[in-house]
């Protein structure tokens, strides 16, 4: 659409320079690589996005071209969320989701922060940790749900072990390799203002990786959300994951829905946190 | 005992009580401050398969309060050497001594200014200027004290709680000088601080650095690869030349102590430019 213009005005400008200024009034190309088009038009666009999202929807089901069995009509869903938002079974569920997502992942954190700094701070460090870790970090958290179930049996921890096996060394990793990208001249001008080495990991490292590594959290989190379902999915009576499980027993399908829905506005929420979080914390960034 | 009372005078700092403050801890009797003595220094990059020799034979001496500065082309190791007498650097042979004492590992006494930014992005200029002195152990109130003092320096005062990414690049560099300044080194080790800025900021900057230099008083290494800003600023200049790195000649510039934008008119100043030129172009 932005390229014939852009075409018409250069022959224009080129036929008959009496032209130019007004070829030169048009609407400036807005699809230029990397370039910005502002928050309204970016709200706007992301606006759209969700409007064309939901419009597929609308006429997929409305028009039953799906069978409603599979796929339940927008209103149903609505219906069906206010429903069930309105039973303290439903918000017991939410509230154990919560907590499972945020122990398994704040674990991961406690144990995972100071390691992955170690690791990115010293070379020996990088190799007692990292081939390991990249050793784990392949075998998929999902594979150790049997296993977890003989150490943990099928309590609570089952369900955060599985959590913080998902998190743990994918954290580890990224934390390290924020670690190491620090920039070596903030460095070595701490040394050179009498910095010794843990005064400079503490004044010059470790506040030099957190807007990174604040987002590390962020990505690390949605997918504490991934395998809290996974979790649930599993010997469980509680939780958003077993609602769903549940609710695809009996082909609610409106039901698996609002379990989704509301689990990608829980990670919608948390997400934003972060992202609040790192413009309040880190306004030099 | 004179470089105690120097400093003295150089920060005539006051508390809000008016009582005087003393900016310095006590320069434990160094009756000479930031002599550098470098002999006989080499370094070579060694792999299995190659070698490299960066420099070879250099000797030099830098007297206390001295400013020099050590021109050369690109590649002729300038910068290297500098990062060995900082400490930042490993030697492969010769000696590195500030006033007598070799010279191993980066250290608060030998300050150094880096061409790139390298501001702590998270502090704010008063912070970063208080960085060393806090690391020393000094009282909010005196390091309070340090950084009003070199804030008025570098003329900055309206910019103390800005965050470095709001100041243009001159602005960076002068928070950076006054930064090293503010740990009180005996030398001041600069890398090309200015290459990076445009030409009009350049000359502000060079004449602020020799204002700061006579307040303040520290021996001063400076490298650059511009003749005109090592004849402007220095009273003596070291010509490099590559291949391996050495030390080609030595000159002394016979141009008034005081170095006002004029100076550059001079024909002693032309003429001390144009032999530079010459030796650097071969």
């Amino acid at each position: 659409m932005t390229a014939p213009t852009t075409t018409t005005t250069t022959t224009a400008s080129a036929a008959a320079p009496a032209t130019a200024t007004r070829a030169k009034k048009r609407k400036p190309d807005r699809l230029q690589i990397f370039k910005d088009i502002g928050n309204r038009p970016f709200a706007f666009t992301a606006g759209f996005s969700f409007l064309l999202l939901f419009a597929v929807w609308s006429l997929l089901s409305y028009t039953e071209s799906v069978n409603p069995v599979f796929l339940p009509t927008p209103d149903k869903v609505f219906v069906e969320m206010f429903h069930m938002l309105g039973t303290s079974e439903y918000w017991h569920h939410i509230g154990i989701s919560v907590f499972r997502v945020s122990a398994g992942f704040l674990l991961a954190c406690v144990i995972g922060i100071p390691i992955g700094i170690f690791a990115g701070t010293f070379k020996y460090g990088e190799a007692f940790v990292e081939p390991p870790m990249e050793f784990i970090r392949y075998m998929p958290a999902v594979a150790f749900i049997p296993l977890i179930m003989v150490w943990a049996g099928i309590g609570e921890w089952a369900k955060i072990l599985l959590i913080f096996i998902g998190c743990f060394f994918q954290l580890v990793l990224m934390v390290a390799d924020n670690t190491r990208r620090v920039s070596h001249d903030l460095l070595q001008a701490s040394f050179t203002l009498g910095a010794g080495r843990w005064k400079a990991i503490e004044t010059v490292l470790i506040p030099a990786i957190q807007p990174q590594l604040m987002n590390t959290l962020r990505l690390i989190l949605g997918w504490a959300w991934t395998y809290l379902v996974v979790a649930e999915l599993v010997a469980v009576n509680s939780g958003l994951g077993y609602a769903i499980m549940k609710a695809q027993r009996f082909l609610n399908t409106d039901q698996i829905f609002v379990g989704i829905i509301v689990i990608g506005l829980l990670g919608l929420i948390s997400d934003r946190i972060f992202a609040f979080l790192n413009r309040r914390l880190f306004p030099w960034a | 005992m004179e470089a105690a009372k120097r400093t003295a005078e150089a920060a005539p700092l006051q508390d809000k009580a008016g009582r005087s403050v003393r900016a310095v801890e006590t320069d434990k009797a160094s009756a000479q401050r930031g002599e550098i003595a470098i002999s006989g220094l080499s370094k070579v990059y060694e792999t299995k398969k190659s070698r490299f020799e960066a420099l070879r034979g250099i000797d030099l001496n830098v007297r206390t309060n001295e400013f020099v500065t050590i021109v050369g082309p690109s590649g002729c190791g300038k910068s290297t050497l500098l990062r060995i007498v900082a400490g930042l650097d490993e030697l492969s042979e010769g000696l590195v001594t500030l006033d007598g004492e070799e010279v191993i590992g980066p250290g608060a006494e030998r300050g150094m200014v880096f061409q790139g930014y390298t501001l702590f992005p998270w502090l704010t200029v008063r912070e970063n200027i208080e960085y060393g002195p806090k690391l020393k152990g000094i009282s909010t109130l005196e390091r309070r004290a340090i950084s009003n003092h070199f804030l008025k320096v570098i003329k900055l005062e309206s910019f103390a709680n800005a965050y470095p990414k709001q100041l243009s690049g001159g602005m960076k560099q002068r928070v950076a000088i006054a930064r090293a300044l503010a740990n009180r080194p005996k030398v001041l080790l600069m890398d090309e601080p200015f290459g990076a800025l445009d030409a009009q900021t350049k000359l502000e900057m060079q004449e602020m650095l020799l204002e700061v230099w006579e307040k303040e008083k520290t021996t001063v290494l400076f490298i650059t690869h511009d003749i005109d800003e090592a004849v402007f600023l220095s009273q003596r200049v070291v010509v490099m030349g590559a291949g391996p790195g050495r030390i080609l000649k030595t000159f002394d510039v016979m141009l008034p102590a005081q170095r006002t934008p004029e100076v550059r008119e001079l024909p002693e100043f032309l003429a001390l430019k144009r032999e530079l030129g010459l030796l650097l172009k071969h």
